[in-house]
């Protein structure tokens, strides 16, 4: 009855948050997620949820705090991954389990994800087990092409997992805003503008200007007469165009991403990040001279698209060159699942291989999927990296967490060690042996 | 948003299914149909070669280190250790650090059926507009010019695959085995002598498609029913004297001959052992259950039928019938003794079929069932060559078969590895090393990214 007693202590952790453990990990093969290389024999301290210290040497048995050896394992940040859905869906393809699509609501950039995402949801605790602790979740356009607010998450297996709702708005340009505008990139570009300039005028507003949320604040419902947002989308836009909340915009095709790019000359507060950006590399000296970061995935080498005709595994690594801070990043269902990030980045290496191709070392692209996708998701210095002040997040590998043999030993988040069972592990050992025994496989639990 | 577009295409594909084999039960009443768009695929020149000092994966389960591989005239001629002599006219290439494996082959794509790029104009996988379509076949379908065909190659180390059509079907249609050959046509692209299979698909996909037509299948019993009585139709077809050329049932009568395969679309465990009773009820074998992420679950029953699993390392949860998914599945498929095929029906994956292969080994691994590097390099060369009907002729590296082979700059198992050469037939159709030995299709002719990496 192993496993009863085992799901007994799942059932515990994912009732009632555990509290925070203290401890150290040392002889450790240590990744701090900055891009550094790996140190050997390292360090790291965890106190109060936080990382106080990591480095070079053991831990000062001062400390007094108990201590794990991890024996010259790979021990690393948690990762983290920008742009998912998780916690959006059970089922993708099970319409009554998944809220990614709004496509029936009057809302648009109004729309939060916040409240939504499950917690205790397979496809979180199956994406947790991959080592991924931190991650930023994304609605796609229903009916407009504004997809909403999206959120800040840790994958902890406790019923607390946003961290941060309203992180920054999403927006879909190129063929997918032009399908859901009106057909045409045309109609998408003014429906854009159109938003922001009713955000402006609505920003110039007192009530609006200084409010923390604006879309909960002010009371008149006062507006010009041919707007055509709905308020709540139209306020939900101010944070946008003040520059308070970042504005991420789906784009592919080169020059798609100048148009995005030419937009600060009319809103000149946008925080931009490109997601997508399939040619980036075709424009990597501007988007770097712009400084606008980029979340793309990894290995799109084919022209799905005519706004991806250019598409290269080399991408990620040609705009890194440029001078861009690029990090991977769109995770969405069967072609890009989040815990697929490091085969992706261990693909990325492979590439400084190839004659003409351009690869990230192991440092940057590990990094690529820890402490960069965190800076670009306001989360700098708090996830994706071990340094004093960042969440308790660690990673042991019984391996090189890049390839493809490798998996996490133990997890923490935020100092609490986190289960690694789930519905796949009970499955897996409930049929060892396909043939029933003396009763039906379902009394065997 | 590419990979929603990406998505709806894979989900495009899930809609297709498997194949079986004809178990021949029945003595053929009238010679098969003469074969109407034969191959005219040849051999490109090749020179004779010697690969030298790398570590040699056999796809048959064999491993050499420090192996020699001599390949002439487009064949295998030999496969040994240090001490094979190499003929003085031979090419010597120097493997050291290197892996040699056959050439991967996919049981499962949807290449030139539905292309890049992912326009309606180009989407021609799936004649949904009638459960059972055992009248088409894929080939009339496969645009050559898909650039997908030259990113298998090159990443992925491709030499033959198998285009099914879709899974909207309860019978889709015959696939087509292709050569990974660049062509103007397809039929310069036939795999010569492979023989064809039907596409079946079972579960919610067929009754989904139809059910929203309102029509016959809306039910998983409806699928069972539709099929049962198209199968006891081409049975009393195929007892006839078959001379009214009728395409759905030359094919079903071809598997019923034991001449056409099954390939079967068939996620769930209680849905497969239906279709094996109904394969047996009708006098057919499946071959193939494609996508069978719940094989792990029968796999006893799956080795007592001779049925290969062709399945993905770790796919999840993307449909109800993926929800039971586990990473386990094809390690305890090989540890039961069943046949394991590790496919992609994805135009990406394809690019990366040995690195599934190693996840699905590594999860293996670590439940406690160790799975030797070159048993699993077989789950992408030779069981899917069996698979597919050409493993008497590729598949593996032994002496006669085609040259069909890839040299990997690592360990075809690790991440950090690529393919550096591919040969097919004995003819070099990629270089890593070489420019010009990377194809790029009439679409990308002038266009951005032309002739890129990739």
């Amino acid at each position: 009855m192993i496993a009863r007693l085992l799901l007994g202590a799942a059932l515990a952790a994912s009732a009632v948050p555990a509290a925070a453990q203290d401890f150290v990990v040392n002889n450790a093969r240590l990744v701090l997620g900055d891009g550094s290389d790996p140190i050997e024999g390292g360090h790291v301290v965890v106190r109060g949820g936080k990382v106080v210290e990591a480095g070079a040497g053991s831990a000062s048995s001062a400390t007094g705090l108990p201590v794990i050896d991890a024996q010259g394992k790979w021990v690393t940040p948690g990762l983290f991954a920008a742009m998912t859905d998780l916690g959006l869906w059970d089922v993708e393809a099970v319409d009554e389990s998944n809220d990614t699509r709004p496509r029936g609501s009057p809302f648009g950039a109004a729309l939060d994800v916040a409240p939504a995402i499950n917690a205790a949801s397979e496809p979180i605790e199956i994406t947790r087990a991959a080592g991924i602790t931190r991650a930023t979740v994304t609605a796609y356009p229903g009916s407009t092409i504004f997809a909403g607010q999206g959120a800040v998450i840790d994958l902890g297996a406790d019923p607390q997992a946003v961290e941060k709702a309203r992180a920054f708005q999403f927006v879909v340009l190129g063929e997918q805003g032009a399908r859901i505008a009106g057909r045409s990139r045309i109609a998408a570009h003014a429906a854009l503008r159109n938003a922001l300039r009713e955000a402006s005028d609505l920003s110039t507003r007192q009530d609006l200007s200084a409010a923390q949320d604006p879309r909960l604040a002010g009371s008149s419902a006062e507006r010009p007469s041919d707007t055509l947002l709905t308020r709540f989308d139209a306020a939900a836009l101010v944070p946008v165009v003040t520059g308070r909340q970042p504005l991420y915009v789906g784009v592919d095709r080169a020059a798609d991403i100048r148009s995005v790019l030419a937009l600060r000359q009319e809103f000149p507060k946008l925080d931009l990040v490109l997601v997508g950006a399939a040619e980036g590399w075709l424009v990597a000296d501007e988007i770097a001279a712009a400084r606008v970061p980029v979340l793309a995935q990894a290995l799109l080498d084919l022209p799905a698209a005519f706004e991806t005709l250019a598409s290269t595994q080399s991408n990620i690594g040609r705009m890194q060159d440029a001078g861009v801070k690029v990090a991977i990043g769109g995770f969405w269902s069967t072609s890009t699942y989040a815990r697929w990030e490091t085969q992706f980045a261990g693909n990325l290496v492979a590439l400084n291989k190839l004659p003409g191709a351009a690869g990230l070392s192991w440092g940057e692209a590990f990094a690529a999927i820890s402490s960069v996708p965190a800076e670009i998701s306001g989360m700098g210095g708090k996830a994706g990296v071990l340094k004093p002040g960042a969440h308790g997040d660690v990673v042991i590998w019984d391996g090189d967490p890049l390839e493809l043999s490798s998996a996490p030993l133990r997890i923490f988040v935020d100092g609490v060690e986190q289960p690694l069972d789930n519905h796949q592990t009970r499955l897996r050992e409930r049929y060892r042996t396909p043939a029933p025994g003396d009763l039906p496989k379902a009394y065997d639990w | 948003m590419r990979t929603r577009v990406t998505l709806a295409l894979a989900m495009a594909g899930l809609l297709a299914g498997c194949a079986t084999t004809g178990a021949g039960t029945r003595t053929a009443a009238a010679a098969p149909p003469a074969d109407p768009y034969p191959s005219t695929y040849r051999a490109y020149p090749g020179e004779a070669t010697a690969l030298v000092g790398a570590t040699v994966f056999d796809g048959a389960g064999g491993r050499i280190d420090n192996g020699t591989v001599l390949f002439a005239d487009g064949k295998v001629v030999a496969v040994g250790g240090p001490d094979l002599a190499i003929p003085a006219q031979y090419r010597r290439i120097d493997g050291a650090g290197k892996f040699v494996t056959p050439g991967v082959i996919d049981v499962h794509s949807h290449l030139g059926d539905y292309p890049t790029p992912e326009v309606e104009a180009n989407s021609d996988g799936n004649e949904a507009t009638s459960p059972a379509t055992p009248e088409v076949w894929a080939e009339h379908s496969v645009w050559p010019q898909d650039p997908g065909f030259t990113r298998a190659l090159a990443n992925g180390g491709v030499t033959a695959l198998q285009i099914l059509p879709g899974s909207a079907n309860l019978m889709g249609g015959r696939s087509v085995t292709l050569k990974n050959v660049p062509s103007r046509t397809v039929q310069g692209m036939k795999f010569p002598g492979a023989p064809y299979s039907l596409k079946m698909a079972c579960g919610e996909n067929p009754k989904r498609v139809y059910g929203e037509k309102g029509q016959m299948p809306s039910t998983r019993m409806g699928n069972f029913a539709v099929n049962r009585q198209t199968w006891l139709d081409a049975k009393e077809y195929a007892a006839g004297d078959r001379q009214k050329r009728d395409l759905a049932k030359e094919t079903l009568a071809g598997v019923l001959d034991g001449r056409i395969l099954v390939q079967n679309h068939c996620y769930r465990a209680d849905e497969m052992a239906l279709v094996i009773d109904m394969a047996k009820e009708m006098g057919y074998k499946v071959t193939a259950f494609h996508h069978a992420v719940e094989s792990y679950k029968i796999a006893d029953l799956l080795r007592e039928n001779d049925i290969c699993s062709a399945v993905w390392a770790d796919w999840y949860g993307f449909k109800m019938e993926a929800y039971d998914a586990i990473p386990e599945n094809a390690a305890l498929l090989a540890q039961s003794g069943a046949c394991v095929i590790i496919h992609s029906d994805d135009a990406n994956g394809i690019q990366r079929l040995n690195q599934e292969a190693a996840k699905a080994q590594a999860d293996g691994r670590r439940m406690g069932i160790d799975i030797p590097d070159a048993q699993v390099v077989g789950w992408f060369t030779l069981n899917a060559a069996k698979a597919m009907g050409i493993d008497k002729v590729t598949g593996s590296l032994e002496g006669g078969k085609m040259a069909d082979l890839v040299l990997w700059n690592g360990n075809p198992l690790s991440v950090y590895s690529r393919p550096e050469k591919v040969w097919i037939d004995g003819a070099l159709m990629y270089d890593a090393l070489d420019r010009e030995r990377r194809p790029v299709s009439d679409f990308e002719l002038g266009q951005p990214g032309e002739g890129d990496v990739k």
